[in-house]
């Protein structure tokens, strides 16, 4: 090998470094302070890989009552919101896909753009009227805020994609649009589907805002619960990383898992919550 | 799946077939569930937040409607108009740097190495991650005596820094937090348009013996423009609305140094609880955003043309 292809190839291994290592560092760090004790958390300098390990800070959090109170609550306004959304949201992309309503991707556009907060205002008051605070359904409804657009919005750039000769076929044979849909367009567009339930879980777990507001003690979500962490152990850094590694970990494995749709859709819609 | 829809659609069809004898059956039955979620969720919020802002409305207390009162407090309210400077300086320095260092990282994941596919999704890992979470660790790393960020200096002879316990330098601390998070995305779209290119470009330059800065600056680059307007417009919308890392950092501190519009809308909604002025708020930062789009759109549309005004 010539000495340009070898220096060639450093400098794409030093690029690469360069750019992959704050995200490495940052969650192997993340790591380090969640099994230390406070001892080695507040050492200067800094210990990397302490002498003793403390699993007890996981231990700790996660065989709390409080902690299944929160993930349950989690999972269902992450898996209601979803699976609301993909019931509403997949026939809806469908429908603009196939009337080429592009004009309707407009309102899309337009809640991508809304910062959060505003939906908050008059959904609060009207929560507040209908006396649903204090229980899960405000969180889930206003996660349909962030999940519902996602999903509409990758499921009209799949439709769009898959052929329509097969779906003409049925119809000539007899089939209703109910039918063509169910039975044609949906198996095809598999992959959009999951792509759309990927990102709208991702999204819809990582929500924060909604919860800080319509969350009350026992209606919090993990995001939320971590967070109010801070407030009673300010300098216990090692159970406080613990449950922020436990909190985003189920997200980190299926980013590993799902790079591939997770990519799909972030580049074809670009969405994000929020 | 079925129920809903499938009853929307049998009453269209009777409906249908009551009023004529036949019509083309249509897609609306499919709209029709989403159409109402829509309009509760995203329509109703917006139009009661307009009508808000012309009341007056705190907790407790009658609406009264008070006109354009709610607007007029802004320009004389400090704590907005600081917020608005915020904003902007925090929103200019997150579009700039993760779409330098994105547009970067694209061009590195586009030629193939071992392990390309598990570093991708290593990369992409900050922006999939739960932000309050990520937010928790970058606070202990900021910590001026026991953080890790002021020993990594210290190693590099650097003197230690207050990061976001200082007025002066929270809002680049804070920027550094959201461009390790977000370069990952301008990454992705930049690498969606480098990868579509055609190849007969580069073939012809390397035989012209340019060298790859030259390839990237006078190949690259231009093909890639509409792709890293995308990627501007889409930061600079998600920087403006910036939430969760600024409110579990610092919320708005020290004081009110790192106070961007929407933190001062938490406050003014969720802890005063002023909603008619809130709702003000909401609605001229809305303008705001739209603005700002508006904005990246002309000036995309101006390089285009000035691109095709070059061309022989």
């Amino acid at each position: 090998m010539s000495g340009r292809g070898i220096l060639g190839r450093l400098a794409l291994a030093l690029a690469v470094f360069i750019i992959v290592s704050p995200a490495i560092l940052f969650f192997l760090w993340m790591l380090s302070l969640s099994v230390k004790f406070e001892i080695d958390n507040a050492a200067y300098p800094p210990v990397f890989w302490p002498e003793h390990f403390a699993w007890k800070n996981y231990t700790d959090v996660l065989s709390s009552n409080r902690f299944f109170t929160y993930f349950t609550n989690s999972m269902l306004v992450t898996g209601g919101a979803t699976l609301l959304a993909m019931l509403v949201g997949v026939p809806a992309g469908y429908g603009i896909a196939r009337m080429a309503a592009h004009k309707s991707a407009i309102v899309i556009l337009v809640a991508r753009i809304t910062p959060g907060l505003s939906y908050l205002i008059p959904l609060f008051l009207l929560f507040q009227w209908l006396g649903l605070l204090g229980t899960l359904w405000p969180q889930i409804i206003i996660h349909l805020v962030v999940t519902v657009p996602i999903v509409i919005w990758i499921m009209i750039g799949y439709f769009e994609t898959t052929p329509l000769e097969l779906e003409e076929a049925a119809r000539i044979d007899g089939a209703t649009r109910w039918q063509v849909f169910r039975h044609v367009a949906l198996p095809v567009a598999k992959p959009g589907l999951a792509v759309a339930f990927i990102l709208s879980v991702i999204f819809s777990w990582n929500n924060f805002v909604f919860g800080i507001v319509l969350a009350g003690r026992e209606t919090r979500t993990l995001p939320v619960a971590v967070y109010n962490m801070i407030s009673f152990d300010q300098l216990s850094w090692g159970p406080l990383a613990a449950a922020a590694l436990i909190v985003t970990f189920p997200v980190l494995l299926l980013t590993v898992f799902a790079q591939r749709q997770i990519v799909a859709g972030l580049t074809a819609g670009a969405v994000k919550g929020g | 799946m079925s129920t809903i829809a499938e009853q929307a659609s049998g009453t269209a069809t009777q409906a249908a077939v009551a009023e004529r004898p036949w019509r083309p059956p249509s897609y609306w039955p499919f709209v029709l569930p989403a159409l109402v979620v829509v309009l509760g969720v995203i329509i109703f919020p917006w139009l009661f937040t307009i009508w808000m802002s012309f009341q007056e409305w705190k907790v407790g207390a009658p609406t009264v409607f008070v006109g354009l009162a709610n607007y007029l407090r802004l320009p004389a309210d400090p704590r907005f108009v600081e917020s608005v400077g915020h904003t902007l300086s925090y929103t200019a320095l997150s579009v700039l740097l993760p779409l330098v260092l994105g547009t970067f990282a694209a061009v590195v994941f586009h030629t193939r190495f071992p392990g390309r596919g598990l570093l991708r999704a290593l990369f992409i890992m900050p922006m999939m991650a739960t932000p309050v979470a990520i937010a928790l660790v970058w606070t202990m790393m900021f910590h001026p005596q026991l953080g890790v960020l002021n020993y990594l200096l210290s190693r590099v002879g650097l003197p230690p820094q207050l990061w976001v316990f200082h007025p002066a330098t929270v809002i680049p601390s804070l920027v550094l937090v959201e461009t390790w998070q977000w370069t990952p995305l301008v990454m992705l779209i930049v690498l969606g348009g480098i990868a579509a290119l055609p190849t007969e470009p580069y073939e012809s330059a390397q035989i012209d013996g340019a060298s790859p800065w030259q390839m990237f600056r006078y190949i690259t680059l231009p093909l890639i423009m509409p792709f890293l307007f995308i990627a501007a417009m889409i930061r600079c919308i998600d920087a403006v609305k910036s939430f969760d890392i600024i409110f579990a950092i610092t919320q708005g501190g020290p004081g009110s140094a790192s106070e961007t519009i929407n933190l001062y809308l938490y406050s003014v909604a969720f802890v005063y609880y002023d909603l008619g002025y809130a709702s003000a708020i909401a609605v001229v930062f809305f303008v705001l955003i739209i603005a700002l789009t508006a904005l990246l759109l002309v000036l995309r549309r101006r390089v285009q043309w000035n691109a095709l005004g070059d061309e022989p």
